[in-house]
């Protein structure tokens, strides 16, 4: 076992527990130890996931009845099979008459069927409730699992790649709702029949009873250690087929950038080189698996073998009848199956640990940012937004975001944002919504903090319009209306006039039914940067946050949309960051932000006149042509 | 914004449903038809063709398999007639017979074996093969057929639909097996005894009648287990992916109500299912029961009469408990075939996409060494049908010139550039890449020679370094750095924890959305290309940055041809040429002082790149208007 791949099977197990700021256990090396842990931890997983179930009380006894009742039926066959054999060879061993023998047969053959029949309606029962209460605590966790994902919040989703979630609410889910019926249900059938079974035939025959037993434990083994060790493979698997998932989503997702660049080649090489990897390990478990279903299939063949010799035997020496030698090899045939799914068994336990781990630890996580136990709506009165001495760093980063950041803005106002790259401004407006928390200093608007104000009366008081777009793919109309589903028409349209799009929007075929792509790839840049201003402008925040939105929309539209907006603007406090100084010139107060500090402030007079950064800028924008850099490296 | 119509709408108010769905409209459904459709089994198997040695030993080993669990019963049946008969001078037989059922048993071993282990390595080597198949057949497929296809509909073929084709070829060779058995069955017991076997048999077509009128709705009953499923698992990835839209939007209610209409569907049709599936278990066992009772009564009064031996009887009832298994498993089976051929149809489809940027055949590799001289002649192009997006362009870029594009959002600079490296074929008229047009020459060679950096920056999970390397994989790591130097990314990159070898979350996601731009830029960079495109690549550059990077490509750039697209005019001042696209015509072109003095459309876009909206004066916004009268 390559310590790899051990590595990558913990990676992923573990990989939650680190997010939620939890200790795991130091590296191991082996996959056994995998499976300690795995084992260890999964004890409290198994009391959750019964726990779950039993929310549905009634279906669970229902199930767990049927199935005493099924197994029991089923263990009447052999010895109903059996009788009627020496009923109808009693005559040639000098038994009754014939009518009498008739009709015994004729009990014999009614009463089979009526087992039968009972143990096929006992079996649905087992097999429908059973998997009823699965569906259903799919159902209430699936629910739980969604609702969870979209509250974490921004700094979790920063660290765990979406593909991982998908697999964890589809795959690992699935794994925890089948446990009812693939483990639990299973662990009931097979004791009333191995146990009751065993009762039955050791108590005919002692030696007979354990010849047809003795498949039983071999096979048990078998199975379990070959699903204990195939449950760890497809950890390793898993992980895996998401890299290789992940090499293809992020081929087609960036598949212009492939293009652009000529590189089919290289991506196919990485495609081969996390394939191959991926098939290799498939094949290797395709050879755990078969080795183990033949070697039970032969084991239990062997078994049959030595008690038809044995018996055969005793039934020479008179020992036995036919019919007993015939029930007891019946009855080896209705165990095989129960048997043999042991090994299933055991792999819907190992499954539902280690999937259930998982789940339950997202399920679990804290979320880091939520309503304070005294939270109250905000209430937005003059509209007054005061950042006070603000800090930040980023989970891991080196150095600190943003640091020491204070300002201060009135209803009707517009702040404007400016620095270079990285310095910060995206990470200061994303803390207004709360996506992050500060960690030192305060926000608060008409002075309340935000950290005290609900999430929700929050964020609704908040407007972002984000750097990049996000369009659900779905139409126009219900991309704009995206964070308010009951906007009128009338409303909708407006938002697409103010944000110059209506008319284009109305000269397509489907209007505002158009569908629009995952994130927009049939739009242009500057109409998807449209699409989601408008987006915006169906809602009434006190705050309006335009996060360099405008950056691919030509400085006319642009113009446009801001003099449709004008009205708008007047009613709150607006935050714009731009790199075209055209768009924040008129700002009541303009920030320039340099390594998460505001380095300058000022009308734009004041910092023209200041003759720092700002006018660096200012004259690299106006001036085409001249040499702005001495200006700023005088800076 | 009158406030008589703008009451505050956000709950609802009006009992109106919400203008809201999760998960994407998914048109095109299931076809759920046939369980075989001769051209997609031909198509599919092509792919199987490589290991048909393989197939047919699986074959021959199931049937072996087969052979011998019929024989097991003969073998009991045998031993208990002539091996037991009670005066005890049959010891030997019965050891004969015990020898001959451990050789059987033997043989089954390796059969199921030989059997097993063949079938499963080439299902597995299927699934990988035909998703490779279809990656790299994606990976030529015209962008416009990429464009309107959503990237998880792509991923559920290379994911799910292979892994049906899997079961489907692992269930083929299992159900040649289950069919002979069923016949094997019938045989024998015919065999064995003509009139209790036929009237054993007569549950037969019972099961037949049952099953026929019973597979109709179980089977759109399993179909809607299945596409309900499909659909939730679609809400939820939309909302993993939409995140952060959600919550900026505050839509997690909204968005939860309808998750759970998905869920709470998904939840009913499943438990349909369950009872259409589970229904036909107490039916199968009373058939069961019956024909088992039928062997009793009758096979019973028989070995009473002495018309049967009891061995005979005791094998019926064993051929009768195996009986129905392999008719449970062909249903199975027969809709394993199904949902294989539903898939197989969707995998052909996606292989079936024509390619329509082929190289020609006489195509030639573009050269190192030519001039990088860029020319659209006459040019007409757009993605849907009358539809032009791009009319009747012509302009020719010498070689080491650089020329701007601009234009009001929408005009279509984004459409040209991506005719220059064939993306999309023109519909009219010719662009020609140094001298040749670009349909007489191979893809990869134009794209050697054409560098972009595209207007939304992606970036790829992995370190920086292999970002900005990319495919050239045997560029430096001083390559590299020099690059990122170039563009100004250097200071950053050695801030992050592990300078260039950090890893960069999906999409880039913990970077910022202008050091995203720096990287994609000298990913480009050290592209080394002859003609570099730049759409929009500093727009979310401050000027300063930007200033910077354009003194470090002066002397980079020497000799290259650029073409680059930018909204703020002041990153294109030093271009030698500006060309103005409107509405996809050309509408002017010539240096800025030229067009400055033309007081046209740019002149118009250059001033209001400098004033704001507080003093523009109206007309000049009704001036503006035509501008962006937005495509
Ligand atoms: N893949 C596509 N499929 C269909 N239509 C498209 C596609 N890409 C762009 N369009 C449409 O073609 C027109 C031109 O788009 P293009 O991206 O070339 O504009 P652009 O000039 O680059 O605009 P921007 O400045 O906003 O980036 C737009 O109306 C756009 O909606
Ligand atoms: N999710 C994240 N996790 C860790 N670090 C991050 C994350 N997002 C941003 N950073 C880092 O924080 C710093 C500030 O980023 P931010 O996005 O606020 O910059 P910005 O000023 O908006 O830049 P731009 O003008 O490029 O948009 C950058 O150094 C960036 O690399
Ligand atoms: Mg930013
Ligand atoms: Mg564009």
């Amino acid at each position: 076992m390559s310590s790899e791949k051990a590595e990558s099977a913990k990676g992923r197990a573990t990989s939650f527990a680190k997010i939620s700021g939890r200790r795991s256990s130091p590296a191991k090396t082996s996959l056994e130890h995998a499976a300690d842990a795995q084992w260890g931890r999964g004890l409290s997983t198994f009391v959750r996931i019964s726990r779950l179930t039993l929310r549905h009380p009634w279906q669970v006894a229902i199930t767990i009845v049927s199935t005493f009742i099924a197994a029991t039926l089923q263990l009447f066959i052999p010895r109903l099979l059996g009788r009627a054999v020496d009923q109808a060879h009693g005559v040639v061993s000098g038994g009754s008459g014939g009518a009498a023998a008739q009709n015994a047969l004729w009990v014999t053959a009614i009463t089979l069927l009526v087992v039968s029949i009972l143990r096929g309606l006992f079996t649905m029962s087992q097999n429908y409730y059973g998997e009823s209460v699965g569906h259903r605590t799919g159902y209430e966790l699936r629910l739980a699992f969604y609702e969870k994902i979209q509250r974490l919040s921004f700094s979790f989703h920063d660290k765990v790649h979406t593909g991982d979630l998908i697999t964890l609410g589809m795959l690992d889910l699935e794994g925890v709702r089948m446990f009812f019926s693939t483990g639990l249900v299973r662990v009931v059938l097979l004791s009333v029949l191995v146990g009751v079974g065993a009762y039955l035939l050791i108590s005919t025959d002692l030696v007979l009873g354990l010849l047809s037993l003795s498949f039983v434990p071999f096979v048990a083994w078998r199975s379990s250690v070959t699903n204990i060790s195939l449950r760890l493979t497809w950890n390793t698997l898993q992980e895996r087929l998401s890299v290789l998932s992940r090499v293809m989503e992020e081929n087609l997702g960036g598949i212009r950038v492939v293009r652009a660049f000529a590189a089919q080649e290289h991506e196919l090489s990485k495609f081969d080189h996390s394939s191959a990897e991926a098939l290799e390990l498939a094949h290797k478990r395709v050879n755990i698996r078969v080795s183990n279903t033949s070697a039970m299939n032969f084991s239990f063949l062997a078994a049959m073998c030595l008690v038809l010799w044995v018996g055969g035997n005793k039934v020479i020496d008179g020992e036995i009848s036919v019919g007993t030698l015939a029930s007891f090899l019946t009855f080896m045939t209705i165990l095989q199956m129960p048997v043999r799914q042991l090994g299933l068994m055991v792999n819907s336990f190992a499954r539902a640990s280690s999937c259930g781990t998982r789940l339950f630890e997202l399920l679990d996580l804290e979320l880091p940012i939520k309503d304070a136990p005294d939270a109250k709506d905000l209430v937005v009165t003059d509209g007054t937004l005061r950042f006070d001495n603000v800090s930040f760093t980023y989970e891991g980063a080196g150095h600190p975001t943003l640091s020491g950041v204070s300002f201060e803005a009135r209803r009707g106002e517009t702040v404007g944002i400016v620095g270079p790259p990285g310095s910060g401004k995206s990470t200061l407006v994303h803390l207004l919504p709360r996506f992050y928390d500060v960690d030192g200093g305060s926000i608060t608007i008409d002075g309340q903090d935000i950290s005290k104000a609900t999430l929700q009366s929050l964020r609704r008081a908040v407007g972002l319009v984000q750097q990049d777009s996000f369009l659900f793919t779905t139409s126009i109309e219900n991309n704009i209306a995206y964070g308010n589903p009951w906007a009128r028409e009338q409303r909708i349209e407006r938002a697409a006039e103010s944000a110059q799009l209506h008319n284009y929007i109305a000269g397509l075929p489907a209007g505002y039914g158009t569908i629009v792509g995952e994130r927009g790839v049939s739009l242009s840049g500057g109409q998807r940067q449209r699409l989601s201003i408008a987006r915006s402008l169906v809602l009434k925040p006190a705050v309006m946050i335009f996060d360099d939105s405008t950056a691919a929309i030509d400085a006319g539209t642009e113009q446009r949309i801001r003099s449709a907006m004008k009205r708008f603007a007047k009613d709150r406090v607006n935050l714009v960051i731009s790199h075209r100084l055209s768009s924040l010139m008129h700002a009541d107060q303009i920030l320039f932000v340099e390594d998460g500090r505001i380095v300058e402030r000022g009308t734009h007079e004041e910092l023209l006149a200041m003759g720092g950064r700002y006018r660096a800028l200012y004259d690299l924008q106006v001036r085409p042509g001249d040499e702005p850099l001495q200006t700023a490296e005088a800076s | 914004m009158s406030a008589a119509t703008d009451s505050d709408e956000i709950e609802n108010t009006s009992g109106r449903p919400p203008k809201a769905v999760v998960g994407s409209h998914r048109e095109e459904e299931e076809v759920f038809g046939a369980a075989y459709d001769p051209r997609i089994v031909r198509r599919i198997w092509s792919y199987v063709r490589p290991y048909r040695m393989q197939v047919a030993i699986s074959v021959v080993a199931v049937l072996v398999f087969t052979l011998t669990q019929l024989a097991i019963p003969l073998l009991i049946r045998y031993a208990i007639d002539n091996g037991m008969a009670t005066n005890g001078s049959n010891r030997s037989t019965l050891t004969w017979v015990i020898a001959g059922f451990a050789v059987t048993i033997l043989i089954n071993y390796a059969a199921s074996y030989v059997q097993e282990t063949t079938v499963g390595a080439v299902a597995e080597n299927l699934l990988f093969d035909l998703r490779r198949a279809m990656f790299s057949h994606l990976q030529r497929v015209s962008l416009s057929f990429m464009d309107k296809t959503e990237v998880g509909r792509l991923m559920s073929r290379l994911q799910g639909d292979v892994n049906s084709m899997q079961e489907f070829l692992e269930t083929s060779v299992m159900s040649v097996g289950d069919i002979v058995l069923l016949f094997g069955i019938v045989g024998v017991l015919l065999f064995l005894d003509l009139r209790l076997g036929l009237l054993t048999l007569s549950t037969m077509p019972i099961l037949f009648i049952v099953r026929l009128f019973w597979l109709p709705p179980a089977k759109v009953a399993f179909m809607g287990a299945h596409e309900t499923n499909s659909t939730a698992n679609g809400a939820l990835a939309e909302g993993i992916n939409g995140v952060r839209t959600v919550q900026s939007l505050d839509r997690q209610r909204v968005n939860f109500d309808l998750y759970d209409d998905k869920a709470h569907t998904n939840l009913r049709a499943h438990l349909r299912a369950a009872k259409f599936a589970q229904v036909m278990v107490p039916i199968v066992d009373t058939l069961t029961g019956i024909a088992m009772a039928t062997v009793i009564v009758v096979g019973g009064s028989m070995v009473l009469g002495q018309a049967l031996d009891v061995g005979v009887m005791v094998a019926f009832l064993f051929y009768i408990q195996r009986f129905f298994d392999p008719i449970r498993s062909l249903t199975m089976q027969y809709s394993v075939m199904q949902r294989a051929m539903a898939s197989g149809q969707r995998i052909s489809e996606v292989l079936d996409v024509p390619v329509d940027v082929v190289d020609g055949p006489n195509a030639i590799a573009l050269s190192r060494d030519m001039d990088g001289s860029v020319e659209f002649k006459n040019v007409t192009f757009g993605y849907r049908k009358n539809q032009p997006v791009l009319k009747n362009i012509s302009f020719k870029v010498k070689p080491g010139e650089t020329v701007a594009l601009v234009g009001p959002t929408g005009s279509g600079k984004t459409s040209a550039m991506a005719l220059v490296h064939r993306f999309y074929d023109v519909w009219e008229g010719q662009v020609l890449v140094g001298g040749h047009d670009v349909r007489e020459l191979t893809q990869d060679s134009l794209g050697d020679q054409v560098a972009m950096v595209l207007q939304d920056s992606f970036l790829f999970t992995g370190s920086v370094i292999e970002n900005i390397r990319y495919h050239k994989t045997q560029a430096t790591r001083e390559d590299v750095v020099a690059a990122a130097k170039a563009v100004g990314a250097h200071d950053f990159i050695m801030r992050l924890p592990d300078g260039y070898d950090s890893k960069l979350e999906q999409r880039g996601g913990n970077l910022s959305s202008g050091q995203r731009q720096l990287i994609s830029f000298a990913r480009a960079l050290v592209a080394d290309a002859k003609i570099l495109v730049l759409d929009e690549a500093t727009a979310n550059i401050d000027s300063y940055t930007e200033m910077l990077i354009q003194k470090a490509l002066v002397t980079l750039l020497q000799g290259r041809t650029g073409l680059v697209i930018a909204h703020r005019l002041a990153t294109i001042r030093g271009a030698d040429r500006i060309i103005v696209l409107q509405n996809g015509e050309m509408v002017e072109s010539g240096n800025h002082d030229q067009l400055m003095a033309k007081k046209g459309l740019y002149a118009r876009l250059y001033n209001m790149n400098y004033s704001s909206f507080d003093d523009i004066p109206d007309e000049l916004v009704a001036g503006a208007a035509p501008i962006g009268k937005a495509t």
